[in-house]
């Protein structure tokens, strides 16, 4: 199938840590991916691995029936011209303005006239929401400007795989639900092969089509958005339930599911019949006795 | 684009660091003939040798040399901080996820602006510290200025100025592949960067001071 990424048996060790081993997945083509786990549970280090940073101690990563694993450094460069990548920090070019910034790749590989990559390098940021800020160096932008300018550089070349490190960290609640809302809409538009690394539930109920859960370097759990909240895996639920707040809101799902609510009601029509600890006290009323 | 970044190198290294080159250049230049003036007391030795020792000294070992080992504190810590930055903020894997050959993008241009400018900061270097000897000597009444220039012509070899060419080379390809080694491979956060800058200078210096004494026992005819 075109545009698929396969993941088979992957092990990667530093020393004598083995930090990822017997990670086997299949990438779902033109839906959004997501590579989900607790700080320090190799998803940074698959994903490296994925796009050939790091070279895996073991096993295979398939691009469209390639072994990218055992291409050659010149093989890998044409692969790579298909893959766009969010970094952590956005990693954008400090001494360049965002125009530059999103015009490089295009400069790197396309022969267009001037206009043409500047129409393009428009389009995209266009697409980002962000006008009126071609002429600003990163410094001057904030962490979620950063990023969307860090998702126009990616797509700007149009490329099958869309890779997304950690897209909402440092981000407020609102600002990261922009994002996600962002790359589900790039990916849909685009047909694009989503692949995102996150710990964010938000993330993972807005946009996760694929789910893959890592624990300890293994893979844990696979799935989608809908099944996860539902899933029988202790690990799983110990991860993603961990804040109050998701446990209640897994027990309204649950709740839900069984008929004890109408899927339509929110939360403050519940009553303590319905979930005793399902309501939380008005803002502000936090301290009342 | 490598062109553009091999450009932009060659003014980085070459107009940015100018203006400490003439600055050290001309003090040198004064330094040297006024204590060069100090210790030929005899007064059977002409005055003129005075700028006969200035311009070998010049050549030969202050302007290769001393201006080589200012350039790599200038140089050296600004391509090890650079680079260095550009790996923590992971610049480096954006430009390798790009498809980019980030060592023939980011290292090669500096290493080639750097064998191409170097070498013209050292003949200005050279140049510079002549004319501050000779600015001294007037100055100072040490001797005058067409005595000065007898000098300059007196024994002068050739050889001296192909020799500190020689030296140019070696010590611009040390101060630009050390920092970039020392800033490509960086590991962590600011704080290593500070580090790395740190090393890449101290070890280029020791580098270059090897050099020195391997090309003056290889090169200087006995």
């Amino acid at each position: 199938m075109n545009d698929m990424i396969e993941v088979r048996n992957i092990k990667k060790q530093f020393g004598e840590r083995v930090v990822i081993e017997g990670v086997t997945a299949m990438i779902r083509p033109g839906q959004c991916n997501l590579i989900i786990g607790a700080s320090g549970s190799g998803k940074t280090v698959l994903m490296k691995c994925l796009v050939g940073l790091l070279q895996p101690d073991e096993g295979e990563v398939i691009y469209d029936g390639k072994n990218f694993t055992k291409m050659r450094p010149e093989e890998k460069t044409e692969v790579r011209k298909e893959i766009g990548m969010l970094f952590q920090g956005s990693a954008l070019f400090d001494s360049q303005t965002v125009e530059q910034n999103v015009m490089f790749p295009l400069n790197m590989f396309t022969k267009d006239s001037y206009k043409n990559k500047m129409n393009r390098v428009n389009e995209v940021l266009d697409k980002v929401n962000l006008k009126d800020t071609n002429k600003k160096f990163p410094a001057e932008l904030s962490g979620g400007m950063k990023k969307r300018v860090g998702i126009a550089r990616a797509i700007v070349l149009n490329p099958k795989y869309l890779f997304c490190d950690e897209p909402n960290s440092g981000l407020d609640p609102q600002t990261s639900l922009l994002i996600d809302r962002l790359i589900k809409d790039i990916t849909t538009e685009y047909k694009i092969t989503t692949v995102v690394n996150t710990h964010d539930m938000n993330s993972v109920m807005e946009i996760g089509n694929y789910i893959l859960f890592l624990h300890q370097g293994k893979k844990e759990w696979e799935g989608n958005n809908k099944q996860i909240i539902f899933n029988k895996n202790q690990k799983l639920n110990e991860f993603i339930f961990a804040s109050e707040f998701l446990s209640d809101a897994k027990d309204m799902r649950m709740l839900e599911e069984t008929g004890k609510i109408a899927n339509d009601r929110n939360m403050d029509e519940l009553t303590e019949e319905d979930a005793p600890t399902l309501i939380p006290p008005p803002i502000g009323d936090e301290n009342k006795e | 684009m490598y062109w553009k970044e091999f450009i932009h190198q060659c003014s980085e290294i070459g107009i940015g660091s100018l203006g400490i080159v003439v600055i050290i250049s001309v003090f040198m230049g004064a330094v040297s003939t006024v204590q060069t003036a100090y210790q030929l007391v005899s007064p059977l030795i002409p005055k003129s040798t005075i700028a006969q020792v200035v311009r070998d000294t010049v050549i030969l070992e202050f302007a290769p040399t001393l201006i080589c080992i200012v350039l790599a504190g200038v140089v050296g810590s600004k391509i090890a901080s650079e680079l260095g930055n550009m790996r923590v903020s992971e610049q480096i894997d954006a430009l390798e996820i790009m498809g980019i050959n980030t060592k023939t993008y980011l290292v090669l241009p500096k290493i080639l602006a750097a064998l191409l400018v170097i070498p013209m900061l050292v003949i200005i270097a050279a140049g510079m510290g002549i004319w501050g000897g000779r600015l001294a000597a007037t100055a100072a009444n040490i001797l005058s200025g067409a005595t000065y220039d007898k000098g300059l012509l007196e024994g002068f070899m050739p050889y001296n100025v192909k020799f500190a060419m020689y030296k140019a080379y070696s010590f611009a390809f040390i101060i630009s592949s050390i920092p970039a080694f020392f800033g490509y491979y960086v590991q962590g956060g600011s704080l290593e960067i500070g580090r790395a800058s740190t090393k890449a200078v101290v070890t280029s210096c020791i580098f270059v001071l090897f050099a020195d004494y391997l090309l003056a026992a290889l090169l200087l005819p006995k």
